[in-house]
């Protein structure tokens, strides 16, 4: 048994301990610095900008797409119940209640949690943040935070346009191309969608997914092994991560949604 | 108000290893007690791996040593709280070996960016320090580049104008001459001397480029094998009758210093019957 050392295990498993006790601290860290990270909006700006405004094509082609499909197999199954008047109701309560959060959270890790995770793995690599330690700027309030905090408002922004064209894409396949009456595609859309069980909770949703796949995504790029296969790990680990968390937290929050 | 002390930094009697796999990683700092002399210039020499940037590490306050005291001004840094570190910090510049510039920042905006952080200064005021740093390392014309487009050379004295930007008490050079072809190495090293005495700091310089260091320093330290072989002037240390010290100025290859790093005998991994196996045909 001379592969078997307790040390080994007892080490590996004291190194997880500490990987887990410093994402803790730092996911307290980055809720405190909402404050600070706030004053200087500017900073906060320009990576809404970098993340959000980027992820836009992927969100909107996509959202536009899974509106189509929503629409034909909601036509398909509607129609033969006689009841194909209620596919904008039908593709308005998918996309706002479940597909808009979650697919645009796991685009979205996709798309700019990758590029933040490598920016942050790839800065420690250079000394960057280290360097920046060395001039007494705290690198998680300077470079972290904001970053944070951008993808935690732009992710609900996100999902919102992701639904809207969504939206869009049932009506032009569900009217236009297959022929269900408008007014009645709208109407039902109306009277069944409610502000807040529906689109309130679709909200909070994302808000969620926000806070989920952007500290994910920073976690990992911080701890990164600041070698490129590190990095190159820690970005596939962010995917793999985030994309797990949001379906796993998307299913709790449902059944939590649906209780109350 | 007493006159400063002549040691701007004091370690005292430091040991130091690396958190390892497996029991105890290796010692790389053994109970080293030195003094860095204010307004001079101090060389920290050695083998690669001795425990040079450990030491500017411990001083920076990155690293705690597990035993021992590192006084910066007479107080001890690894006793300060996050607050009294940045604090300290304020007062101290650190050049690394790759001068770790932000990439997505101009050379004036890095130069630009503890003023920022730090500051309220006007934006006028800023740029006059700015290019005031950038002309003192010869790169004021360079101001619009970005890090991708300079060279190794330049971009060390890049980081050297940001490590100044707050005129700090005390500058450490992480081997600020790796890398470098021969002129810009001469101009790296003039320079240093010159900062030091111009604007009256204190600097570290952590090399392994022996004549180069031995012609700017006032003191020489040589580390190896995580204790002080030997300290003082270029001139005692080139005059050392340490071997260590001897093989290690004269870039020999034999001498108490082995190249290879400690591990199980050769017999063992090659096996004891190594002469044996050709008597198989």
């Amino acid at each position: 048994m001379s592969w078997f050392k307790p040390a080994d295990v007892g080490f590996a498993l004291r190194r997880e301990l500490a990987d887990w006790g410093r994402g803790a601290r730092l996911f307290a860290r980055l809720l405190g610095l909402a404050g600070p990270t706030f004053k200087r909006f500017g900073l906060v700006r320009d990576q809404i900008h970098f993340l959000g405004n980027y992820s836009l094509l992927i969100i909107t082609v996509s959202g536009l797409f899974v509106g189509f499909v929503l629409a034909l197999q909601g036509y398909y199954t509607l129609q033969r119940y006689g009841s194909s008047e209620a596919l904008g109701l039908l593709v308005a309560l998918s996309l706002v209640r479940e597909l808009g959060p979650v697919v645009t959270a796991l685009l979205f890790a996709g798309r700019a949690g990758t590029s933040l995770t490598a920016e942050i793995g790839l800065m420690r690599a250079g000394e960057q943040l280290a360097a920046m330690e060395m001039m007494a700027i705290d690198p998680v309030r300077r470079i972290l935070a904001p970053r944070f905090w951008a993808a935690v408002i732009a992710m609900p922004l996100l999902a919102a346009v992701f639904s809207a064209v969504g939206i869009l894409g049932g009506y032009v396949v569900g009217v236009l191309m297959i022929g269900v009456d408008g007014g009645a595609f709208w109407s039902q859309m109306q009277g069944g969608v409610d502000v807040w069980r529906d689109v309130g909770n679709g909200i909070i949703k994302s808000i969620v997914f926000g806070f989920t796949v952007s500290f994910v995504a920073l976690l990992q790029g911080y701890l990164a092994q600041p070698t490129p296969e590190g990095v190159s790990r820690a970005t596939t680990r962010t995917v793999v991560v985030a994309s797990l968390a949001v379906l796993a937290l998307d299913f709790m929050l449902t059944a939590l949604m649906f209780s109350i | 108000m007493d006159t400063p002390a002549a040691n701007l930094i004091e370690l005292k009697n430091l040991s130091f290893a690396y958190d390892g796999q497996g029991a105890g990683g290796r010692l790389i700092l053994d109970g080293v007690s030195l003094s860095i002399p204010r307004g001079k210039v101090t060389a920290l020499m050695g083998a690669s791996g001795g425990g040079k940037t450990t030491v500017l590490r411990i001083i920076g306050g990155q690293v705690k040593a597990q035993k021992g005291a590192a006084l910066f001004d007479d107080s001890e840094i690894a006793t300060l709280d996050a607050q009294g570190l940045y604090a300290l910090r304020r007062r101290m510049g650190m050049l690394f070996q790759f001068g770790a510039l932000f990439t997505d920042l101009s050379v004036f905006e890095n130069v630009a960016f503890p003023l920022r952080e730090h500051t309220d200064l006007p934006e006028a005021l800023i740029r006059d320090v700015v290019l005031m740093k950038l002309n003192a390392v010869g790169l004021r014309g360079a101001r619009d580049l970005m890090p991708s487009e300079i060279s190794g050379g330049m971009a060390r004295r890049v980081a050297l104008a940001r490590a100044i930007a707050l005129d700090p008490d005390l500058v450490m050079y992480d081997e600020p001459f790796a890398g470098l072809d021969p002129i810009s190495l001469g101009t790296a090293a003039k320079l240093i001397r010159e900062l030091n005495d111009a604007l009256g700091i204190t600097s570290i310089i952590v090399s392994h480029d022996v004549d180069e260091t031995l012609r700017i320093a006032d003191k020489v330290v040589i580390l190896a094998n995580g204790k002080i072989a030997a300290q003082g002037t270029p001139d005692e240390v080139r005059h050392s009758a340490d071997p260590l010290v001897q093989q290690f100025i004269h870039a020999r290859a034999e001498g108490p210093v082995s190249l290879h790093y400690p591990g199980v005998s050769v017999a063992e991994d090659f096996g004891a019957g190594l002469p044996k196996m050709g008597g198989g045909r």
